[in-house]
């Protein structure tokens, strides 16, 4: 390690985060890759699983399996119980106000497409306006778009600056008798930025807008208090906060969940049927057909311990720390752009590198064992508006080392020599 | 496998200094090849003359291995009679899709073999290969070709 990153480590506070020890529950990032050990930058498209997680879903697996909300057996009951108690653990994490309003989906994605089906198409028409960010993740986009093929509605975009901070007064201005719905993400997956999401929920709601917010990037990273931002809907993926894929949650206000239709038919969400009329269960039970990814759910609520075990302002206390260390290093580097310079920003570093393409770059930095993400980050329209094709991508998370942004760095400077 | 490999001194030769580099005025054939996935993208414009490419350019925007498979290829296939550069594209792609071995097989692709390391980058091998089949697009008068979707020239190498 050099000497500028034991400095920053010395000076670190009583009871900031023991990184060392945090390493060790992660077996993944003892993995050599092409003999080098690695360094795993990729958090924002996924992270890494701690062995109590791991853990966790074994046991799961082992003992208590069964489907859930059936039968009288014990196995049913445990697994019932589990399940449950997973959701519990969630609507704690997030604050929501009631269990009901915590719904397990796949993803992000598909909590997005949920509210997209339920409120949607049930709530929205031709003439319609629907706000949405340039700074979107394609899954806060398209499912919207669609919406608006559909119903003859129309997209609204909210522009940002050279930076990639969000234009407050237009998003002001776009509003008008005929906005229904606005979608934004918390936290940029492309540049990192953290919008200023309660401010533009109030917003909203002085013209009674109901707005989701894209919280992918920032329930892993950040304290995420629902009630505290008064949002509608929140959607988050269990994959990127330490959990299993396959699993994810949307939150809604159970006023709106109540009113919304079901996004998809089948059992468990169901009352009675006959051919003549089914009628729906409650929520959250309206929204989850087919028997869930169980395993997975049990695995979030683990994900859920552990996270509030290590502290949340912890984790965010040593990314801001990785981040300002990165940045540094970065600008020391000639023939490198920082694509996101946001004021409040998470441990996101998009870049460029003059003369040489991302995925050259993503293939060399592989070779030096360092897993970044090279490409438009599903995001073009980020990319469009910085005029670039593509970036790389380093994002940090709490097991991440300033020996890990030394590699990063020495790796770009390999790059930059075999370019010439 | 080491970069060494894979980004030698002729690769990184012909990323700089594209040859061939722009567009043919009096083209007889020409066709546009796009990588969605990472922005590679480029147009190809050839002139047969008794079916022989007498001339080819190209132009676009890419990484390095496309840029210098792009710029090979047409110092490559100038001067081919058609058949032989559609067996340059055959024998191009089974290289970089491992389909080849260009030390046990007899091949027609001397000094193109420096892509043969993209075989073990599954990632890569779209960005070698797309001039090859933009090559094919516009032997054939199709206009584009697109690495991703129902017309999607290597499927088995993603």
């Amino acid at each position: 390690m050099t000497s500028a990153s034991t400095v920053l480590q010395a000076v670190k506070p009583a009871g900031a985060l023991d990184v060392g020890r945090i390493r060790a529950d992660f077996p993944i990032l003892n993995l050599e890759v092409n003999g080098k050990p690695l360094a795993y930058l990729d958090n924002a498209a996924s992270s890494q699983m701690p062995k109590q997680v791991i853990d966790r879903m074994v046991r799961y697996q082992t003992s208590e399996h069964s489907n859930i909300h059936r039968a009288v057996h014990t196995l049913s009951e445990k697994a019932t119980a589990e399940y449950e108690g997973a959701r519990r653990k969630i609507q704690r994490f997030i604050n929501a106000k009631e269990e009901r309003e915590v719904i397990f989906t796949t993803g992000t994605t598909d909590s997005v497409n949920l509210v997209m089906h339920g409120y949607g198409r049930a709530f929205l028409g031709a003439g319609d306006e629907i706000i949405v960010s340039q700074l979107e993740h394609h899954s806060n986009i398209v499912p919207w778009q669609m919406l608006c093929e559909e119903k003859g509605a129309k997209l609204r975009v909210i522009a940002c600056n050279d930076a990639g901070e969000l234009l407050l007064d237009d998003y002001a201005k776009l509003f008008n008798a005929n906005t229904r719905f606005v979608a934004i993400t918390h936290v940029s997956n492309a540049l990192g930025t953290i919008n200023p999401v309660k401010n533009m929920i109030a917003t909203a709601h002085r013209h009674g807008v109901p707005v989701l917010v894209d919280g992918a990037q920032a329930v892993p990273h950040m304290k995420v208090n629902v009630q505290d931002l008064d949002c509608d809907f929140y959607a988050f993926s269990g994959h990127k906060m330490c959990g299993p894929t396959g699993i994810g949650i949307l939150y809604g206000k159970a006023q709106l969940l109540e009113k919304m239709k079901p996004f998809e038919g089948g059992g468990d969400m169901i009352l009675s049927v006959t051919f003549e009329k089914t009628t729906y269960n409650a929520i959250p039970y309206k929204f989850e057909a087919g028997t869930p990814p169980i395993a997975a759910a049990v695995g979030l609520g683990a994900t859920v311990d552990y996270l509030e075990s290590v502290g949340l302002d912890r984790i965010a206390a040593h990314e801001h720390d990785l981040l300002t260390y990165a940045t540094e290093a970065f600008t020391q580097l000639k023939g490198v752009r920082i694509v996101g310079t946001a004021r409040d920003k998470a441990a996101v570093l998009s870049f460029t590198l003059q003369g040489v393409h991302p995925h050259d770059v993503g293939t060399i930095l592989n070779e030096d064992g360092v897993a970044v993400r090279t490409g438009h980050h599903c995001a073009q329209p980020v990319m469009k508006r910085f005029g670039i094709p593509a970036t790389v991508r380093a994002s940090f998370y709490l097991y991440n080392t300033f020996a890990e942004v030394d590699a990063l760095v020495a790796g770009i400077r390999r790059v930059q020599k075999i370019f010439g | 496998m080491d970069s060494k490999q894979l980004y030698q001194e002729v690769i990184l030769d012909h990323n700089k200094k594209p040859r061939n580099w722009g567009k043919l005025a009096d083209a007889s054939h020409q066709a546009e090849g796009l990588n969605p996935l990472c922005g590679d993208h480029i147009w190809l414009s050839l002139k047969l003359d008794d079916e022989r490419v007498e001339s080819i350019a190209f132009e676009g925007e890419g990484c390095a291995i496309c840029k210098a498979s792009s710029s090979m290829m047409t110092t490559n296939v100038k001067g081919k009679t058609v058949t032989e550069a559609e067996q340059l594209v055959r024998e191009f792609r089974d290289m970089a899709t491992g389909k080849l071995d260009i030390a046990g097989e007899p091949n027609h692709l001397g000094r193109l073999t420096v892509f043969a390391g993209v075989r073990d980058l599954p990632s890569r091998v779209k960005c070698a290969i797309l001039p090859w089949h933009t090559l094919q697009a516009a032997l054939h008068s199709e206009s584009v070709v697109s690495t991703e979707g129902d017309r999607d020239p290597v499927p088995a190498a993603s």
